[in-house]
């Protein structure tokens, strides 16, 4: 298996409170990989280290054959701006910005011209069934038409990988299923590889593989399915 | 699925011959397992002698039957008992994967991997029923939902008993 992002033996701790004790995981590219765990467990920890977010105490992150624990804070944030992207339990959609402003902030932010980076947040409406609500802010939005903004903004970069904390966490099931049936349809379209956080089996059910985190440990071994 | 039953209500809609019953159950109830004709005949055959559908005359025409079946009152009747009844909510003692938990443990073996791949097993099948509401229509949604939303309870009890293994450990060693 070539692993494209890799976790190996992280311990991560937040003041004497140990998160991760020694927790490894493999992403390979393209799969969508569930980390599942009961409440507590260091499921977000372990994403976050695995992202760049947080480094850990001890422990190695490879990414695309380079050690990113070693980065520091700028490196890592423009890692993360240019090939991450990120979709959170609550959207966190930016509330001053439009929907279309919301998506295009990602390319904004990496220094793509206003008008190029709107033009392609544009197609995201039709794709993800939001048309006619570019112009609306996240108070205007419900739930699931806010996640779905996210979810473009979280897409709009085609980063190589997107991590999903929680993605349908704040949605009725109908709702979260649609939310999931578009990321995993947008994300294997686009080749993306995911790495999605979830306590719930049926939003784990759409991923190609699944790993459980325990008391800081990837605990399960997935059933390879490669 | 009670197969007289699904005919019964399959006959309240018009009265129909016995192909376009096996059609019509096969389509919504089958779901890959498809009814013999001879048990649908069978079955018509005993509806009728109890007085829940009346046969037709034979039409002309090429196969083994050619009647037309429709509905009595007391067919309608015995439909309408059945939908106003509740199907007993069975408790699903969840008995094979209680027993497997169990003996594991006064084996001295670890019920902690058995759940583990317990859990794989049953993640595999949601997948399996994920892709099919992705791929099928609202029937097999809705088909797929149900059996989705108890693999989801199982695995919420495979969960519950792996936070429990070691309280159950000492129960069951003791």
């Amino acid at each position: 298996m070539i692993a494209l992002l890799e976790a190996r033996s992280v311990v991560r701790s937040f003041g004497s409170t140990p998160a991760l004790r020694g927790a490894s995981v493999s992403v390979r590219a393209g799969e969508i990989l569930a980390v599942m765990g009961p409440s507590g467990s260091g499921k977000s920890t372990l994403l976050h280290c695995l992202a760049g977010i947080l480094t850990p105490d001890s422990g190695e992150v490879e990414f695309d054959g380079r050690r990113i624990d070693a980065l520091g804070e700028a490196e890592r944030s423009v890692l993360r701006r240019d090939r991450f992207g990120f979709v959170f339990q609550f959207g966190q959609l930016v509330p001053e910005l439009s929907a279309e402003e919301n998506i295009a902030l990602p390319l904004l932010l990496g220094g793509t011209r206003r008008a190029a980076a709107l033009a392609e947040a544009r197609p995201w409406f039709d794709r993800l069934g939001l048309d006619g609500l570019q112009g609306r802010r996240s108070g205007e939005l419900s739930g699931g038409e806010a996640q779905r903004v996210a979810l473009a903004r979280g897409l709009v970069t085609r980063p190589e990988v997107l991590f999903a904390d929680e993605p349908t966490g704040s949605l009725d099931s109908l709702t979260g299923e649609l939310v999931m049936d578009l990321l995993s349809a947008a994300a294997r379209e686009q080749g993306t590889t995911v790495v999605l956080v979830t306590h719930e089996a049926r939003v784990a059910a759409y991923a190609d593989r699944e790993v459980v985190v325990r008391d800081g440990t990837v605990a399960a071994l997935a059933v390879d399915r490669g | 699925m009670t197969v007289p039953l699904a005919l019964l209500g399959l006959l309240e809609r018009e009265p129909s011959h016995g192909y376009d019953l096996k059609r019509d159950y096969d389509a919504y109830f089958g779901r890959g397992k498809p009814l013999p004709f001879g048990q649908v005949y069978a079955t018509l055959g005993r509806l009728a002698r109890d007085g829940k559908v009346l046969a037709g005359s034979s039409e002309p025409g090429d196969g083994p039957d050619r009647k037309r079946y429709l509905i009595t009152d007391q067919g309608v009747s015995e439909v309408e008992a059945w939908l106003r009844e509740p199907v007993a909510p069975e408790p699903h003692l969840q008995t094979v994967l209680f027993a497997k938990v169990v003996l594991a443990l006064m084996s001295g073996r670890s019920a902690a991997a058995y759940l583990d791949l317990q859990r794989a097993a049953h993640l595999q099948r949601m997948r399996e029923l994920t892709e099919v509401k992705r791929s099928g229509d609202v029937v097999d949604a809705l088909l797929a939902d149900h059996g989705l939303f108890h693999l989801e309870a199982d695995l919420r009890w495979i969960d519950l008993t792996a936070a429990r293994l070691d309280a159950l450990a000492t129960a069951v060693r003791s």
